[in-house]
């Protein structure tokens, strides 16, 4: 006799059970505290902040620790939890141009005014596992100086003055924000460059790599590479003046890429832009690249089919956590289809069996 | 028990503005697919976030919410959905389809015929009948607009001249009052006459693709067909085996690793009621078997 | 701004908007059915029903135009602090609240976009009488046919032939509402 399975509560509560025993792991080795994730796994809190659209390193350290270290999962409860967050005021835009760099460089001049700072990085490490690691040491201490305080103008400025590179306008239009509005496109720069900023630092990388090698080739100089922190400022309707209400890190890159002209443009520098939260170099430098590419109608330059400059794939598809869902739904049960697509296949070879049966 | 840290049904009420005025717009013009502003929900795009927004928008104190998947409603992603409602609404559930004001489903219509006063509610993971003939956005919009439908009708053209017949099983593809193209969600088509007609509201909700689309009550809807070709709803050519039911869609469960298998209700609720009822099918416990 | 501003929102937001929504969705779902509902207290001259609508469906982002008498002091005041919609002319206006005269010509409100039908006006049209008898009513949500007192027929007629554009109506009369959705055909009686 058969009995249809029953007791999905129970399996999905032992499975809860089970999960938050793996996630602890072996209680003989002391448990992580969120501090310790913030502090130590500094990097992947940025990732988690930038694709989470939330910046706040304690919760992005309490998601990585609830979701065992899975980034994609801990972007997903940082978006799950953003969403539930009144709005209360947008800030000003933040002036990268004052930034207090820890890092700044640039590709496209040797030296230039506010210097090359290389800051925390691992450009030149050489990638040999460092087994001191394993044993608890000392916390290491770096050299210091004063901060010379001076001005970090930017390298584009540079070029701007000799009307070398195309002008970046300002702009006051408030830009529109994909989450609160259905996407809808073609869409603008400004929703383009919220949708990569966002989108999953995978995707956004291997797009800008295939620019690179030639699918919407856009001829690329990282002009300007800083990293640091700027201040957050919103206007206060009451007191009729900007009030800073905090400050946050960002990486910002400022791609010039070569452009020999179109039918509606000079030749001159074009520029593309990445801005992302947090030390996040990889992702900005690769957001520049897919900025330039999608670019590519406003500059008069021609479509070859490349998938960096096909704004409607890029945009369906750069978000982490849509593409995750729906790649993931498909272990739920579909046996209601399949059993549709049983009989129609069951169906499909009858006929065809008495066609070949009456051919012979 | 419903949690305070969370509003009435888990949404904020600008939210749930916003799903309501689309959900309105969708009822006005029906078979439509209004953009919506899809929230970020605590459970993953493609396991029903349209489905429990539009659930969410919908729920007032007093309804009576009942969730399916795959037309069972102990399915774990039911059990799931149901238990974020009681937790974050305090709604009554039940399994009971006439009992239920509101039912959220996956993939199935339930056998027993809705009435009005009740709704509901699809969970739809593409929302666009046109999006795997063209996959772009900007082009099937259009296609809409200028109610330019001849790719679906070759494409089925062309199952017909390669295989005799429509291949479509599921989500097969209907008009709605003689003007838009809709994807009914992927049901199996053996439901797709449950739609038309029907008493009861049908809102559908696609939460990664931002989409919500509704039919009315009493509204038309015709699966797509041609003259010698006409649509027919099918199933397994079997009756159930625990209720005997003649008329309703089954699902096929492999019991032993020798060809073994029986056919069962999907609807968990219809099959149960029936034998309660005292209908057995072929294995029931104390039928003919 | 008057105290009188101040009151008069829903008791308890989330649940009374939940119920009143419920109401709506029925009455655009079934043309033709009325439907009771409370929990606004508008400033005079709207009824109660306008103010429940505007409660359960306006916000900040929902451009919104009074027209006539609805256009005073007391209800831009109420709508400020409850709603926060601006208010705007009839020809960018996403909800439109007045009189049915009050309104023409009704021409003037946003039908949609052909390929963005849902960007249309929902106009809230007070009037004095709401009952099942007058012009006849057909389309979805209709089983065969129903009758609704409308303020005329020739207007939803133009308007239906518009189809898929066109404005959605939602008439109101003290605590009772309707509603016409644009897919209605109406009939002189």
């Amino acid at each position: 006799m058969y009995v249809a399975v029953k007791g999905g509560e129970r399996a999905i509560d032992n499975a809860h059970s089970w999960l938050a025993e793996e996630r602890r792991g072996d209680p003989a080795v002391p448990e992580l505290s969120v501090a310790q994730i913030r502090e130590q796994l500094a990097l992947a809190i940025n990732r988690v902040m930038a694709e989470g659209s939330l910046y706040d390193p304690d919760l992005a350290a309490l998601a990585i620790k609830q979701a065992r270290g899975d980034l994609i999962e801990a972007i997903f409860l940082i978006r799950a939890y953003r969403t539930t967050l009144p709005r209360l005021a947008a800030a000003n835009p933040v002036d990268t141009g004052a930034m207090a760099v820890d890092r700044r460089v640039s590709a496209t001049f040797k030296d230039l005014p506010g210097g090359q700072v290389l800051g925390p990085t691992f450009d030149y490490t050489h990638r040999l596992l460092d087994f001191a690691l394993m044993a608890e040491g000392a916390a290491p201490v770096a050299a210091t100086a004063p901060a010379d305080g001076a001005p970090v103008p930017r390298v584009t400025g540079f070029l701007n003055r000799d009307g070398l590179i195309e002008p970046a306008l300002p702009d006051d239009t408030p830009p529109p924000d994909l989450t609160r509005e259905p996407l809808e496109l073609p869409a603008g720069r400004p929703l383009r460059l919220q949708a990569i900023t966002r989108g999953d630092e995978g995707f956004i990388l291997s797009l800008a790599y295939s620019t690179q090698r030639g699918y919407g080739r856009t001829h690329a100089f990282v002009g300007e590479l800083r990293i640091g922190a700027v201040a957050v400022e919103c206007e206060i309707p009451e007191l009729g003046f900007a009030v800073e209400i905090g400050e946050i890190t960002v990486t910002e890159c400022e791609t010039v890429n070569q452009f020999k002209g179109s039918k509606t443009e000079p030749p001159q520098f074009t520029r593309g832009y990445g801005l992302v939260f947090g030390q996040t170099e990889r992702k900005a430098i690769a957001m520049a690249l897919v900025d330039r590419a999608l670019r590519w109608q406003e500059l008069g330059e021609d479509y070859v089919g490349a998938p960096a400059q096909d704004e409607e794939f890029v945009l369906s598809h750069c978000d982490n956590i849509q593409a995750t869902g729906f790649l993931e739904h498909i272990k739920l049960p579909h046996y209601v289809d399949f059993q549709a697509e049983l009989e129609l296949v069951r169906k499909l070879r009858r006929e065809a069996q008495t066609l070949q049966e009456a051919a012979e | 028990m419903t949690d305070q840290a969370y509003n009435f049904a888990y949404l904020d009420e600008q939210t749930k503005r916003m799903i309501r005025r689309a959900l309105l717009k969708a009822l006005a013009v029906p078979g439509y697919q209004v953009p919506f502003a899809s929230r970020e929900m605590p459970m993953p795009y493609g396991w029903g976030t349209g489905g429990v927004q539009v659930t969410a928008a919908c729920l007032t104190p007093e309804d009576v919410l009942k969730v399916i998947d795959q037309g069972a409603d102990d399915t774990t992603n039911a059990v799931s959905i149901r238990k974020f409602f009681q937790r974050t609404a305090g709604v009554a559930v039940t399994e009971a389809t006439g009992e239920a004001t509101i039912i959220q489903t996956r993939h199935r219509i339930p056998e027993q015929p809705l009435k009005a006063g009740q709704i509901l509610v699809y969970q739809v993971p593409i929302p666009e009948p046109l999006r795997f003939l063209e996959p772009r956005e900007t082009e099937t919009r259009k296609m809409h607009e200028l109610e330019e439908y001849g790719l679906m009708h070759v494409k089925l053209y062309e199952d017909i001249a390669r295989h005799g017949q429509i291949a479509t099983s599921y989500a097969y593809p209907v008009k709605v009052e003689g003007r838009y193209v809709m994807d009914p969600s992927p049901i199996p088509k053996f439901d797709n006459p449950k739609l038309s007609v029907n008493p009861a509201i049908q809102l559908f909700g696609a939460g990664r693709e931002q989409r919500i689309y509704a039919l009315p009550p009493f509204c038309n809807v015709v699966s797509l067909d041609f003259d010698d070709h006409p649509f027919r709803a099918t199933k397994a050519a079997h009756d159930c085996d625990l209720c005997g039911a003649k008329d309703s869609y089954l699902d096929e469960v492999i019991t032993d690793d020798a060809g073994g298998r029986m056919y069962v209700c999907s609807d968990t609720d219809f099959c149960a009621g029936r034998q309660a009822a005292g209908h057995a099918g072929r294995l029931a416990a104390g039928g003919k078997a | 701004m008057s105290a009188d501003a101040l009151t008069g929102g829903f008791p308890a937001p989330a649940r009374d908007s939940a119920r009143a929504f419920r109401a709506l969705l029925e009455a655009t779902a079934r043309p033709g059915t009325i439907h009771t509902v409370n929990g606004a207290a508008p400033p005079a001259p709207l009824s109660v029903a306008a103010g429940v609508v505007l409660l359960t469906l306006c916000d900040t982002t929902t451009p919104l135009h009074l027209a006539g008498a609805a256009d005073c002091a007391a209800v831009r005041d109420w709508v400020a602090f409850h709603i926060g919609a601006p208010l705007v002319a009839a020809e960018s206006a996403a909800f439109a609240l007045g009189r049915w005269g009050d309104l023409q010509p009704v021409t003037r409100f946003v039908v949609g976009q052909a390929d963005y039908p849902d960007r249309a006006a929902t106009l809230i049209v007070e009037t004095d009488g709401l009952v099942n008898y007058g012009p006849t009513l057909t389309g979805p949500g209709i089983v065969t046919a129903t009758w609704l007192s409308l303020p005329e027929t020739a207007a939803f007629r133009a308007n239906r032939a518009l189809y898929p554009l066109g404005f959605d109506t939602i008439l109101t009369c003290g605590d009772r509402l309707a509603g016409l959705p644009r897919s209605t055909r109406v009939e002189a009686p």
